[in-house]
């Protein structure tokens, strides 16, 4: 079949003082009608430049400097602007990570999709409308005549997206272009719209260039992979062989960094409770100082009651919203819980005043999930892990010696602890992080998604360190993830919560195989790679016998 | 640092203002060693042109003071109530900005209202009652016009503090069980500073104006030879002999622009983004 898009040879030069010099170093690829061609690649790897090349969208003072890539046999580099504005929207249509951002705050969705055709066609009012309801049913909003009056932030997060992807359907282009489209979304909702996506390409022929990180969703859509690293692609192919078969050594790695859906071994369940939540209670109260009719109580957390083992990670699940970092923040006392109680020992932390709070702080620490915005930028990182024990009464030449000993424990070299955190890597930076929390030698361990933020590769270094840390020091965990992979891979037991109340407790085994609420499975099956993943899974556990000698 | 430094000689406007600063400086180190003797003395002929008599470069004044003397002089008088009064002003400014942004609520809500009855009133016109009452030596003249510029550092930096106090950074401190002293004044404050001396520059140079305004209209300490005093003196004769007043009114111009050029280039080396996303 002949390609609808072809790029040969495409270099986009980067601005000078960049990590390096080209963006995209040599890109050829082609996409061609009814197929969905996924480029993965971690961050950095110049996917999303690709994405912005096409649509010739580069920010300032990047430009691409050589290569083709042509759209019917024109070339889009050499086209004017004007010529341009013809063929974004009309020819190839985008959507883009963050709905929130990408819809103008200020206009009804409906008038945002109808720009689209009094841009570029020459329809009547009712018959913009009529195309508008029609789009809204194709991508299965609810109630496309309410959508129609909708401003952005009346919307949910998976019907933000929705009716950008009406916005890029509008003028039936052949090709679209879909840049992270699910990845601020959570994962039940992440799962619709892979499956809204799949559906509208089947049904109108497109030809989709899908950009993602995530192993899972390409093999949930990809027909054909392309794999890019620092600019260059690294492995193309049909779906199937690169996800099973994969060739080239990153690609490879990448693969075998996406944590398994298998459920670790349980370990040793150590008896008594370290930690004990009874139920505890959070409420947000907003709005409405004199009419009682707008103010609004929102529970966040829901008396929930909870043990954690000494030693065993217990992980906390959820999508958004479902109250698990107001939990966690409740124990450290970020915020103050409105009710239940929160035993450390014999402890009563939620009965604690401020001051005293102050001085059983050491006893339970927190990783948080933003490497870059959890580290004063003003401190080097020896200081910030010595921080903690000067805090609590350690003399600063014997804290700073044990911020050292730390850096080497998480991996770190010993002597950067006088450098600042901009001069470490996001992973680097959660190593950090963890010293940081480790240096009080606490009781219990909180990690509130501390490996969302990194890409696949650092993230399971990163898991690796937390289990090699827990078996070594005997840490007690609350784990706290979106993310079920990475919850199979570091929990004994999973607790799931959903609008602030627990649901389901249970050894991470047993809940995987066989859950007990509707909810917990739903969850499990939108999983993204989940098929692929078991057979994947399969080949593993078939492959340990062997390894083994008989006998 | 090294950085920051290369990022603003780089920038003309900035190198500029930065050797204006450094010349007035200059100026009012070598006064004494160029006019040994009390600028503030009897020196000669009242009224003579500048250049009129080799002595005096830049003429005599109404009284047969050296005009020369007087400014050499009154750089030390308008740098000192400048740094003095500019440094108060961002202190109160800091102290009650960190703790309304910090603590929200009543604390912010009472603090604010108290700057916006500051701000209310023209600051001129507070000062004007200050030295009223408290009487116009030099020392009072200063804390004065310190006290009436304080409101705007302190919104400024409690807009800081109201994006920085929900920053991870900060929430990971109070989990380390850190007191809230230590979190606004060691590890939010010192985030918060940059655009504070940038507006530091603004400061001074409006302080420095307003001590020229009070000694116009007579109201500063008489007893030492500020440019403000000089203009004033040269009021009665502004038509004939204009450059009694021009002379001073040229310095406190370079003055003003050279504290304000410094200050631009401060922020513009402090925000590199924003620069190049305007130019």
């Amino acid at each position: 079949m002949s390609a609808l898009l072809e790029i040969d040879d495409l270099h986009v030069r980067l601005p000078r003082g960049a990590d390096r010099e080209e963006a995209l170093a040599g890109v050829t690829l082609s996409l061609v009608p009814g197929e969905i061609l996924c480029v993965v690649g971690e961050s950095g790897s110049g996917k999303s430049m690709l994405a912005n090349a096409i649509m010739r969208l580069l920010p300032a003072g990047v430009e691409a400097t050589r290569g083709r890539i042509s759209l019917g046999g024109r070339d889009l580099l050499r086209m004017s602007e004007a010529e341009m504005r013809r063929v974004r929207g009309a020819a190839i249509g985008m959507i883009f990570q963050e709905p929130m951002t990408a819809l103008n705050p200020l206009r009804r969705a409906g008038d945002q999709v109808a720009e689209m055709f009094r841009v570029h066609t020459d329809f009547s009012t009712r018959q913009i409308r009529e195309r508008v309801l029609a789009l809204f049913a194709e991508v299965r909003l609810p109630d496309p005549e309410a959508a129609l009056q909708a401003y952005a932030h009346e919307l949910s997060g998976g019907q933000r997206q929705r009716v950008m992807i009406a916005m890029a359907l509008a003028l039936q282009p052949a090709i679209l272009i879909a840049d992270e489209p699910t990845t601020a979304l959570d994962v039940t909702t992440q799962a619709r719209i892979l499956d809204l996506i799949r559906d509208i390409q089947r049904r109108r022929g497109m030809a989709i260039l899908f950009i993602t990180h995530d192993f899972g969703v390409v093999a949930e859509i990809a027909d054909r992979v392309v794999v890019m690293r620092a600019g260059e692609l690294v492995e193309e192919g049909a779906a199937d062989r690169v996800l099973n078969q994969p060739q080239a050594p990153y690609t490879r790695a990448l693969i075998a960094a996406v944590p398994p859906l298998l459920p670790r071994p349980p370990r040793q369940a150590g008896g008594a409770p370290i930690l004990s939540l009874v139920g505890v209670s959070k409420t947000y109260r907003s709005g409405g100082l004199f009419s009682r009719r707008l103010r609004r109580v929102t529970h966040a957390v829901r008396e929930v009651s909870l043990d954690l083992p000494k030693g065993t990670t217990l992980g906390i699940v959820g999508e958004s919203g479902s109250g698990k970092s107001t939990l966690a923040r409740c124990i450290v006392r970020l915020l103050d819980p409105d009710g239940g109680n929160i035993l450390l020992g014999d402890t009563d932390l939620a009965a604690l005043s401020r001051r005293a709070m102050r001085r059983q702080s050491r006893r339970v620490q927190m990783v948080f999930q933003d490497p870059f915005a959890s580290l004063n930028p003003r401190r080097r990182a020896g200081e910030l892990v010595a921080q903690g024990p000067m805090l609590h009464g350690m003399k600063r030449d014997a804290a700073l010696a044990k911020a050292r000993d730390l850096f080497a424990l998480v991996g770190l070299d010993p002597s950067a602890v006088d450098r600042f955190p901009h001069e470490f890597s996001g992973g680097q930076r959660q190593r950090i992080g963890l010293a940081r929390a480790l240096a009080l030698e606490p009781d219990v361990l909180i990690a509130d998604e501390p490996v969302s933020a990194l890409d696949v590769s650092v993230q399971a270094q990163v898991l690796a360190l937390l289990d090699e840390l827990r078996d070594r020091l005997g840490l007690s965990m609350l784990f706290i993830t979106h993310d079920l992979r990475v919850a199979a891979k570091v929990c004994d037991r999973i607790a799931v919560m959903k609008d602030g109340a627990l649901i389901e407790v249970g050894a991470t085994a047993d809940v995987f195989r066989a859950p007990q609420h509707d909810y917990t499975r739903a969850l499990l099956d939108a999983v993204p790679g989940r098929d692929w993943s078991r057979r994947r899974e399969s080949a593993i556990l078939s492959a340990i016998p062997a390894a083994i000698p008989a006998g | 640092m090294g950085k920051l430094l290369r990022r603003y000689l780089q920038n003309p406007a900035a190198l500029l203002g930065g050797v204006l600063l450094l010349v007035i400086i200059a100026v009012a180190l070598i006064a004494p060693l160029v006019f040994p003797r009390d600028p503030l003395s009897l020196a000669g002929r009242p009224l003579q042109w500048p250049m009129a008599n080799p002595h005096f470069w830049f003429g005599t004044d109404a009284s047969g003071r050296d005009i020369a003397a007087q400014i050499f002089y009154g750089a030390r008088v308008s740098l000192l109530i400048g740094l003095v009064a500019t440094s108060i002003a961002i202190a109160i400014g800091i102290v009650i900005g960190a703790l309304a942004g910090f603590y929200g609520g009543y604390v912010d809500e009472a603090l604010m209202r108290v700057t916006e009855a500051f701000q209310t009133l023209p600051n001129f016109l507070l000062l004007l009652v200050l030295v009223a009452v408290f009487g116009s030596d030099i020392t009072t003249v200063t804390i004065a016009i310190g006290f009436v510029s304080w409101p705007a550092p302190a919104r400024l930096t409690r807009a800081e503090f109201l994006t920085l106090r929900n920053r991870e950074f900060v929430q990971a401190c109070r989990v380390l069980g850190m007191g809230d002293r230590q979190i606004i004044f060691r590890e939010i404050l010192p985030n918060a500073l940059p655009p504070v001396i940038v507006y530091a520059s603004v400061v001074m140079a409006v302080a420095i104006l307003l001590e020229s305004a009070l000694a116009f209209l007579n109201l500063s300490d008489p007893n030492v030879a500020s440019w403000g005093n000089l203009i004033g003196s040269g009021r009665g004769v502004l038509r004939t002999q204009w450059y009694v007043s021009a002379i001073p009114g040229f310095a406190i111009l370079m003055t003003v622009l050279a504290v304000s050029l410094v200050g631009q280039g401060l922020n513009d080396a402090l925000n590199p983004r924003l620069r190049r996303t305007i130019t």
